[in-house]
């Protein structure tokens, strides 16, 4: 029997490969237009494409590590905030989860917190956030608020050997811990309208968040009250065992980037391992394998557009790589789901290109082929990938009182 | 000529303005009455929709106050999602300059302008005090001076930021594989003991390059601010002859920064209730205010002035007749409440004195005294008033049910105003907020 996935894609700016806006199918004047979101989310949601990340940085240059990236003039640049194009697209969509990426050394966690759970209002239950830790030189710079952080990744390649990435994890730890006490702090039903007593809420069913971390902490309630998932889904990428760890800490659901089927089944056995360690979360640790996706009609073709683009500006990236046919891709996830993954999140190379295939001929065939989790109408997100929506700690510790 | 009227229509928030009571109010949350609102406001031709902001909860005597309305969404988030169910309203939120950076909230107004082409404004507020600041990691350590100056840096940086992209940036030349312009980005650095900053903004030019600016605050710092930064004024003054000085007072310090009488907008709020006849409006503004200051409001209202327990009072009988308690704060996060309190208690005793008015009946008096009180054809000539005469250049519309509350405004006033010719009768299609507004279309010449 076929193990089922989740599919899910990826989405920033053209497409992951940097020479995809010198496409002739890439519309790289529009990336800012709303125009673009719409008709890219809509078609994801249209396929049933269980949940979209949008990428976001706070620096010109982006999360890139390449040396030289400053200005580069033949790389795409420019980009929209991600909570908010992922609030904009929450009217135009029905089903589809929106999980904007989010940095947690600058912005005010307060700030993240109330506007995840507006995402989550106004979407009816489909909000997300992939969590991003740390921040670069640039980023500081451009935010003059804070001249500690991390300045490059460390030479041994791992980011545990280094305090100031390590500090980074914890306070993007603590970030996710307000998230979700702010998410918390109205109980479902706290709002009474009790015309009788003149009361409009019952403020024993409000709980300030009385947060006090190692970097910030945060004294009142959030202003939001209670979304429909309870607390939005949050996600993070990981590649090594720190942030290994602050997912299954933390996280509801991780990317990983595994090279192959064998790696990946590693990777979830190591990850299920720091979980049995470290997890406080009730659910079961999720797990996506990324994989970045070039498809065109014949694998020939798709070889050379491939050649084409790596001609053009040769790709450094994390996830592993599958360029071909429909069928090829449907391969590839039907083997990662063998390896124990619950879902796979796609990153087209090139956009709206491979996201137009993904939709109109990997999700179809994959479908049909039973590869995937059958849509069951779930309204929220949480519930869409089997899990429960959240229930107020604070009302958890009535009834347990 | 006649003057043309401009429209904000303020989606009704936390304060006892909002009627929750009434069986035709809806959700203050749900994105469903936000959309609501939103269409219905465009159906009016309303030039911009407008939200309030407050960063936490309020308290009464140590706990949530729980009367009114509470709960709203983040201010930027909902505008957001309202760019993508509106197609020619502005949308402006209030926002903080204290509890914001200007890079990160450059870039989310950026953004909101992209998504809404061209509709997007910032109310800049500086409210701030340790009460709200204990939500963030910018506590409330800045004083009224230094907000302002911070607020004053914070509008100046962001609009170097919004104007660091040249218009024609992006390239995206396949063939040669340009995508930006050599030299399109300017570095925007400033270092002050406020900020220290050296930024390469990230969000292209928008379409209105540079999103609306509105200014809500009285003080000769807050006007001096809205002087140099604001494209509108949110004001208090809706008195004719206040609001006339206030127009005269904003107005006259426009030339010496090389600014028209036209390039700043007053839009003070306005509440209304209309009835078929002036008696009929006017019983309908009674019950109204009953509604809004019921006995319990009123004597809350009078606890968070006194700092003390008044729930033996009878709220239609006279104010308390005891001193205050000037010990620790009582009420947290309420606007306005900052006067001198015995000053304040000095200046209710005379009101209620000279008007032989109950506590409820001074509460209403303060907080629940409607704008414009009549028939619609009454309603539409006083606003026209003020505009044409120079008190205003139009309101910040009020209703006091969500989301229902400007329909009858909509229906009735609006139809009137177009009639006198002062009020438009369509968007520009495709117009910017500047451009609907009517305020100076080009961005400030910002200095590097
Ligand atoms: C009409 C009006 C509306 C205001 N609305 C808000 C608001 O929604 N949120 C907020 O934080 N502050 C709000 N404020 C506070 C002001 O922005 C300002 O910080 C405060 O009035 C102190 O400035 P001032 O001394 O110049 O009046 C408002 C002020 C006025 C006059």
């Amino acid at each position: 029997m076929t193990e089922k996935v989740h599919i899910a894609v990826a989405l920033d700016g053209a497409g992951w490969h940097p020479a995809a806006w010198r496409e002739p199918t890439a519309r790289p004047t529009e990336l800012t237009t709303a125009g673009y979101w719409r008709d890219l989310v809509r078609a994801a949601d249209d396929a049933g494409v269980v949940f979209a990340t949008i990428e976001d940085a706070l620096t010109l240059e982006g999360r890139t590590a390449e040396a030289d990236a400053g200005i580069r003039r033949d790389r795409v640049r420019g980009r929209l905030d991600a909570l908010l194009v992922a609030s904009f697209l929450a009217p135009l969509t029905r089903r589809i989860g929106l999980i904007p990426t989010v940095t947690t050394t600058h912005p005010e966690p307060f700030h993240l917190a109330t506007g995840l759970q507006t995402l989550d209002h106004a979407s009816l239950g489909r909000a997300g956030a992939r969590i991003v830790a740390g921040s670069s030189p640039q980023e500081r710079a451009n935010f003059g608020r804070r001249g500690d952080g991390p300045v490059g990744f460390p030479a041994s390649g791992h980011v545990e050997d280094d305090p100031a990435w390590q500090a980074a994890f914890r306070e993007a730890g603590e970030v996710v811990d307000a998230i979700r006490r702010l998410a918390d702090s109205w109980e479902d039903d706290a709002i009474i309208r009790d015309v009788e007593s003149g009361r409009f809420l019952d403020r024993e069913r409000v709980h300030n968040a009385d947060f006090e971390g190692e970097f910030f902490s945060i004294t009142g309630a959030s202003i939001v009250p209670r979304s429909p998932q309870g607390q939005p889904l949050i996600t993070a990428l990981a590649h090594q065992s720190i942030p290994h760890r602050f997912a299954a800490e933390h996280a509801d659901v991780v990317f990983i980037t595994p090279g192959g089927a064998e790696e990946a089944a590693v990777i979830v056995a190591e990850v299920e391992q720091a979980a049995a360690e470290v997890r406080d979360e009730p659910e079961r640790l999720r797990v996506f394998a990324d994989l970045l996706v070039l498809i065109e009609a014949t694998e020939a073709a798709a070889v050379e557009a491939w050649d084409r683009l790596e001609e053009r500006a040769p790709i450094a990236t994390d996830a592993h790589i599958a360029i071909g046919t429909a069928a090829t891709i449907i391969d590839e996830i039907r083997t990662l789901a063998a390896a124990g993954v619950d879902g796979i999140r796609l990153r087209p190379a090139r956009l709206p290109a491979d996201l137009t295939a993904i939709t109109e001929q990997v999700i179809p065939v994959a479908r049909a082929a039973g590869i995937l989790h059958d849509d069951d109408a779930s309204p929220t997100l949480r519930q869409r990938l089997g899990l429960p929506l959240r229930s107020s700690r604070f009302a958890a510790q009535e009834v347990s009182a | 000529m006649s003057r043309r009227i401009h429209l904000a229509a303020h989606f009704p928030g936390v304060n006892n303005t909002t009627v929750w009571t009434d069986p035709t109010a809806g959700s203050q949350i749900d994105f469903s009455s936000f959309e609501y609102f939103a269409r219905n406001a465009e159906r009016g031709l309303f030039d911009y929709l407008f939200l309030a902001e407050g960063l936490r909860l309020r308290e009464h005597r140590g706990r949530i106050h729980d009367l009114d309305v509470l709960g709203r969404p983040n201010t930027l988030a909902i505008l957001a999602a309202l760019a993508a169910v509106t197609e020619n309203i502005g949308l402006v939120g209030t926002l903080s300059t204290t509890f914001n950076e200007p890079y990160e909230l450059a870039r989310q107004l950026a953004t909101l302008d992209h998504l809404s082409n061209g509709r997007a404004g910032w109310n800049a507020v500086t409210s701030s005090d340790a009460f709200h600041g204990a939500n963030f990691r910018r506590g409330g350590f800045l004083d009224h001076g230094d907000r302002y100056r911070r607020a004053a840096e914070f509008a100046e940086l962001s609009k170097r930021l919004w104007a660091s992209w040249r218009d024609d940036a992006i390239l995206a030349d396949a063939d040669t594989g340009e995508f930006l312009r050599r030299d399109a980005i300017e570095q925007v650095a400033h270092r002050s003991d406020l900020f220290d900053i050296d930024a390469r903004f990230d969000v292209p030019r928008s379409p209105q390059h540079r999103p609306l600016i509105v200014q809500a605050g009285d003080s000769a710092d807050g006007r001096d601010f809205a002087t140099a930064h604001a494209d509108v004024i949110f004001s208090l003054h809706t008195e004719f002859e206040d609001a006339q000085e206030f127009y005269r007072d904003v107005k006259g310090r426009l030339a010496a920064v090389g600014r028209q009488e036209d390039d700043l907008k007053i839009l003070p709020a306005a509440s209304f209730v209309l009835g078929d006849t002036l008696e009929e409006a006017r019983e309908r503004s009674r019950e109204i205010a009953l509604a809004q200051v019921r006995p319990e409001t009123a004597i809350t209202y009078l606890e968070q002035v006194w700092n003390r327990d008044f729930s033996g009072y009878d709220p239609d009988g006279p104010l308390p007749d005891v001193e205050p308690d000037t010990g620790a704060e009582s009420a947290q996060g309420f606007a306005n409440r900052h006067a001198a309190v015995r000053s304040r208690i000095a200046k209710l005793r005379e009101v209620a004195e000279a008007e032989k008015l109950s506590i409820r009946d001074l509460i209403i008096r303060l907080t629940a005294n409607h704008t414009f009180v009549g028939t619609p054809d009454q309603v539409a000539a006083d606003i026209d008033r003020y505009v044409q005469e120079r008190a205003t250049d139009g309101f910040t519309v009020v209703g006091h049910l969500t989301p229902h509350g400007l329909d009858e405004f909509t229906d009735r006033v609006i139809p009137l105003l177009q009639e006198r010719g002062t009020y438009r009768t369509s968007y520009e299609e495709g117009a910017t907020l500047r451009e609907t507004l009517g305020v100076a279309g080009q961005p400030v010449a910002v200095e590097a």
